[in-house]
């Protein structure tokens, strides 16, 4: 995908992005809320159409995409609260009758981690059980590429927790995986990739530890001096404790020397290209 | 081909069982002809309309015509818009589910209430009210045909409507006045042939007064044609103007239909 273009009347949703993914690999598309995440994967999904760029997925523009190729992707949606009067079991086998080679109903609840559900209602499934499905309908038919919207949004940290090693599972199986999500932990913990996006803008395409490190120059030494905090952003950490101990002649009061944070790289990237 | 008529018929089924397990669906969509049956046929039961024929009778012809936009036109006006809100049809788009699937599916779920309303206000007309029931295959045919044009006829207005709204509730909420203003102008809750004449004549371009003056044509006495407006129950008009607002609502569901909300392409 290049060159990637989607307005909105006035507005830019997605400039100028451009994207690869290898077989096998699974990708994080990181950013805030209106960056154009969720804009540029219903792109690719064959969902919306683009005003401009270049898009090739599995060997076909997504905007002509046919049933063949449909075959071959698997798509979770940010959110849908459908077939909620279905059982878990009647979803699934549904869904697989469009596949020319669906997994079996049991394996795929089992995958998903489902298997206990399979008879209950969709409407009375939790919001991390509901969201789980919504994997199982889209990995039924065996996609070699996996679209995950938003995913988690919404999951207290144990069910997040669940989830990850749900898509661990996928990825162990070969499947590419393109995910949104705005939780960095997430893209840390699942990602081989991290692409920033911002206002439609690519600000960052990279691993999550080159993420992490991005800001290896900025470290902050904090102390405390005549009833304050002070703090000074420095590259070389070791010569300003120094030079700081030789001035205080000693140990310096409340001495801190901190390394940016995966989530303070990524904010600080964000607000720099807003 | 037989593949893709193994998934019409699978995805009727989902829909039909799906639709059963929503207990509103079942109480207002299914059982409100019944209702209405109940209500005016105990109410006017006693009273004669020319040729000896009953109220009820004539309550019987209309209502199995309002069947047929209950059972289609509003069932899909209401549902696809919801369905269009909930994720169903984006979904359904998603995946390689071939297109016309979903509304064969629809038409079959339509198909499967109308029967159920058709049956279920028969067997209620013919026991409580007296309603006689047609004596010859002719008159079954007459009223198979009907039902089918009107059946798909409505429901590709349905369809057509569903487009027009932005959800579930806005939906109904033009869907069912319009319903109940044809029911009022095209012969249903009043004789058609006492209504004034403006009113006959802005239904006469609409299929409810059509098929309620044919349903009227297959369940009362052949004489009654007589005290039609136009003399006789007009049959073959009834199928044109059917067949015409059928080409009419397929190229409005050809060229409107959303899978998606207006701010999602």
């Amino acid at each position: 995908m290049t060159g990637l273009v989607r307005r909105y009347g006035d507005f830019t949703a997605v400039d100028g992005f451009d994207l690869t993914l290898a077989t096998g690999e699974c990708v994080a598309m990181l950013g805030p809320n209106g960056a154009g995440k969720t804009t540029t994967v219903e792109i690719l999904e064959g969902y919306r159409h683009r005003d401009a760029g270049a898009v090739t997925v599995l060997g076909e523009d997504p905007a002509h995409a046919h049933r063949a190729w449909r075959q071959r992707i698997g798509i979770v949606l940010q959110s849908a609260d459908d077939l909620i009067e279905a059982t878990v079991r009647e979803a699934i086998e549904h869904f697989a009758r469009y596949y020319s080679q669906p997994r079996g109903v049991d394996d795929v609840a089992a995958l998903v981690g489902l298997e206990d559900k399979i008879d209950q209602r969709i409407g009375h499934l939790s919001g991390g059980q509901r969201r789980r499905l919504d994997v199982a309908l889209g990995v039924v038919g065996q996609p070699e590429l996996l679209f995950l919207d938003e995913p988690t949004t919404g999951f207290d940290p144990e069910a997040r927790r669940v989830f990850w090693q749900l898509i661990e599972r996928l990825k162990g199986e070969g499947v590419t995986i393109l995910l949104t999500t705005h939780y960095l932990e997430e893209a840390d913990a699942l990602a081989d990739r991290v692409v920033v996006i911002n206002r439609g803008k690519k600000v960052a395409d990279t691993t999550p530890a080159d993420l992490g490190s991005r800001n290896a120059g900025r470290i902050v030494v904090r102390w405390h001096e005549n009833d304050a905090v002070r703090e000074e952003v420095t590259a070389t950490p070791v010569a300003y404790v120094a030079a700081l101990g030789a001035r205080f002649g000693g140990e310096v009061p409340g001495l801190e020397v901190l390394r940016p944070t995966l989530e303070e790289a990524y904010l600080a990237l964000v607000e720099e290209s807003t | 081909m037989t593949n893709l008529a193994a998934l019409y018929w699978h995805r009727m089924r989902f829909e039909i069982r799906l639709l059963l397990r929503d207990r509103s669906t079942v109480m207002f969509s299914m059982l409100l002809p019944v209702f209405l049956l109940a209500i005016f046929g105990s109410v006017f039961n006693n009273q004669k309309l020319s040729y000896g024929v009953s109220f009820a009778q004539y309550f019987v012809a209309g209502m199995l015509a309002s069947s047929l936009l209950y059972s289609s036109f509003q069932l899909l006006a209401i549902d696809i818009p919801a369905e269009r809100i909930n994720g169903t049809l984006k979904r359904l788009v998603g995946s390689p589910m071939p297109r016309s699937v979903y509304f064969v599916g629809k038409f079959g779920a339509s198909l499967f209430i109308y029967f159920f309303q058709a049956v279920v206000l028969l067997s209620l007309g013919h026991f409580a009210y007296h309603v006689h029931l047609p004596s010859t295959s002719g008159r079954w045919v007459e009223f198979a045909w009907i039902s089918v044009l009107g059946l798909v006829t409505s429901s590709l207005l349905g369809i057509a409507f569903s487009s027009l709204a932005k959800d579930g509730k806005s939906a109904s909420a033009m869907a069912a006045p319009l319903v109940l203003f044809f029911q009022f102008t095209s012969g249903v809750y009043f004789i058609y042939a006492n209504l004034p004449a403006w009113m006959q004549h802005v239904s006469t371009l609409f299929p409810l007064k059509w098929m309620a003056q044919a349903m009227r044509g297959v369940f009362l006495p052949r004489a009654y044609a007589h005290a039609e407006v136009a003399h006789s129950f007009e049959f073959g008009r009834a199928a044109l103007v059917l067949g015409l607002w059928t080409v009419i609502a397929a190229l409005l569901c050809r060229f409107t239909f959303r899978w998606m909300g207006r701010d999602e392409d």
